[in-house]
């Protein structure tokens, strides 16, 4: 609060009201029904519901197939942040560097970032395509027998190639504002010191990044956990089958098509408590970033 | 002297062949490389967006473009579509607007106000309003869309446009942002406009607003990208063919491309999917500047 604050009260009060009211409905209400059915078995014909503890929570538990989605949940996120943060770090490394074109290559490297996944994930459907598809001839070179919807390893490599693809340029974006913030003193203090370029990216750079470098952590976590839904959801076509899909679309296959209502909402809580730990991790972090600036 | 002195200076500072620098080649083409792997898919998709279908069909993606490029964005914009044969590119295409739009003016105009009146008033419950506030950014739509869809459905709000829009709104991204930013207003310009006799209002709206307009085009380009590339939402909230924005309309397009027993109209598909991408890409690239300031600053 500003020291010259203004001691109104009703307009404070007024200029405050739309937000909460928004968030009151449309956020506490879903959150708090969400947890509340959670405990609840509904009948599929809507008569009603009747309470069953954690009985939602033990079953996805015990659900071979949840924990088969949990476990290519946690590769598939780890892949997608691994690459793209790699790819992005390499090419931001590299755009600082130059100074012709600089600007030309920030441009194209960024402008993917307003590309809707479900616009990559069609172009994933044309690129991975079994019998035109670009991808698949050059698998096929190699002697890959590429199956996109088919097999279960090529369908998820279509989604980790897309969903990294649409991620770059906000790490890119990111890992470049970190290496411009660099102080220019630093940078020649450590050329007299270690005259290999490599060296002193490791010893110097890399470590001066590492704030935007966590902080990039958790973006791509959550975004490779909630936003790639629509990536998954184009290159499947509507046709979940035998073939890899996220937590989230989980919740959505449960919940719509499914109607098993306390299982999705189970499900829906599970997510709730992993958001909130890494949130709670991610400001620890930033707590400490201070530390490094 | 200086006719001595020249010649020596100018063979000095200029060789006669630069050495070429093998790393900095090296720069240039991972940076190429990197270029050519973001533009090429799109530029692909472009070119074959101007093709006949049944050469799609057949060899898949093309480098070069053909003559149907007009026959096919006329067909993506104007051929109605769907079970219902009531939507058509255009129809879309004025929906998202209404989506990106709606949502980036009422994000901004409500997460100003109640970083307003959380910095600059001494309220007892400002705190606690506060937190009510912040804790939404630890939770995306994504994990609760179930119950937040039937929290609509009993509102009545389903293929509405409050409907798709409003929800989207309660996330506390644009009041952190702001609060941030007014937090930086130095102390005495608050204090000044109060010695001349300027009410809350009058701060607000004659300096405060006029102060953030760097601000607010760099929140309102992220958030207008944000609004109009959302996809989940507006898949489960419009059921109603109508109501489709071009996002949500790529997968039933994208579906007729998967399921038909014809040949899949490839050419207005991909067309679409141009379309889709355009208004977005553009704003991003005029306002590039302010969209890498909006991006980095509002996610700290």
């Amino acid at each position: 609060m500003k020291r010259a604050g203004f001691t109104n009260i009703w307009l404070p009060v007024s200029l405050l009201l739309p937000q909460l009211s928004i968030i009151a409905i449309f956020f506490y209400w879903p959150a708090g029904w969400a947890v509340q059915s959670s405990f609840y078995l509904q009948d599929p014909f809507g008569f009603g519901s009747t309470f069953v503890g954690l009985d939602n929570y033990t079953d996805l538990g015990r659900n071979s197939e949840y924990m088969r989605i949990a476990w290519f949940t946690v590769v598939y996120t780890t892949l997608v942040t691994l690459f793209s943060l790699g790819i992005a770090l390499l090419l931001a490394v590299k755009a600082d560097k130059v100074i012709r074109g600089a600007r030309t290559y920030r441009t194209l490297l960024m402008w993917v970032y307003a590309v809707a996944p479900p616009v990559a994930g069609f172009m994933g459907i044309m690129f991975f395509d079994q019998r035109t598809g670009p991808i698949t001839d050059l698998f096929g070179v190699f002697g890959w027998d590429y199956k996109l919807g088919v097999n279960y390893n090529d369908t998820a490599a279509a989604m980790v190639i897309a969903a990294v693809w649409k991620q770059i340029p906000v790490n890119f974006i990111f890992f470049l504002s970190g290496l411009q913030s660099i102080p220019r003193s630093v940078n020649e203090a450590a050329m007299i010191d270690n005259r290999s370029a490599t060296g002193r990216f490791w010893q110097v750079t890399f470590p001066l990044l590492a704030p935007t470098t966590f902080f990039l952590l958790i973006i791509n976590i959550t975004y490779a956990l909630f936003d790639t839904f629509g990536i998954i959801d184009t290159l499947l076509k509507g046709e979940p089958g035998n073939n890899p899909m996220t937590l989230v679309y989980k919740v959505y296959l449960d919940g719509f098509r499914g109607n098993d209502l306390g299982g999705s909402s189970a499900q829906s809580v599970i997510l709730m408590v992993l958001v909130l730990m890494l949130t709670v991790f991610q400001f620890r972090l930033i707590e400490r970033r201070i530390h490094y600036t | 002297m200086t006719e001595i002195s020249q010649p020596a200076a100018q063979a000095t500072t200029r060789p006669a062949r630069r050495p070429i620098k093998w790393s900095r080649v090296g720069d240039h083409a991972i940076l190429i490389a990197g270029a050519l792997l973001m533009v090429l898919p799109v530029f692909m998709i472009f070119a074959t967006s101007s093709h006949d279908r049944i050469e799609v069909a057949r060899t898949g993606l093309q480098f070069g473009f053909s003559d149907q490029l007009a026959v096919n964005y006329g067909k993506a914009m104007f051929e109605k579509g769907g079970f219902t044969d009531t939507v058509d590119g255009s129809l879309m295409l004025m929906n998202s607007m209404i989506l990106g739009l709606g949502f980036a003016f009422g994000k901004i105009i409500i997460s100003m106000m109640a970083a307003y009146a959380i910095v600059y008033f001494r309220l007892r419950f400002a705190t606690l309003a506060f937190w009510i506030i912040f804790t939404t950014l630890l939770l995306p739509l994504e994990v609760r869309i179930l119950p937040s869809y039937e929290a609509i459905q009993r509102l009545g709000m389903a293929n509405t446009y409050s409907g798709l829009i409003i929800p989207l709104i309660a996330s506390a991204t644009g009041t952190f942002f702001f609060r941030q930013f007014f937090r930086s207003v130095p102390e005495e310009l608050g204090e000044a406009a109060r010695i001349d006799g300027a009410g809350p209002v009058k701060f607000f709206i004659d300096i405060l607003v006029p102060l953030s307009r760097t601000m607010i085009a760099a929140i309102f380009i992220i958030m207008f990208v944000f609004g109009w590339n959302q996809y989940l939402w507006p898949t489960m909230i419009t059921t109603e063919e109508s109501m489709f924005t071009l996002v949500r309309g790529i997968k039933q397009i994208t579906q007729g491309v998967v399921d038909s027993n014809d040949i899949p109209e490839y050419g207005q598909a991909l067309a679409l999917s141009i379309i889709a991408i355009i208004p977005p890409v553009l704003i991003v690239l005029f306002f590039q500047n302010w969209f890498v300031k909006g991006l980095t600053e509002s996610d700290k």
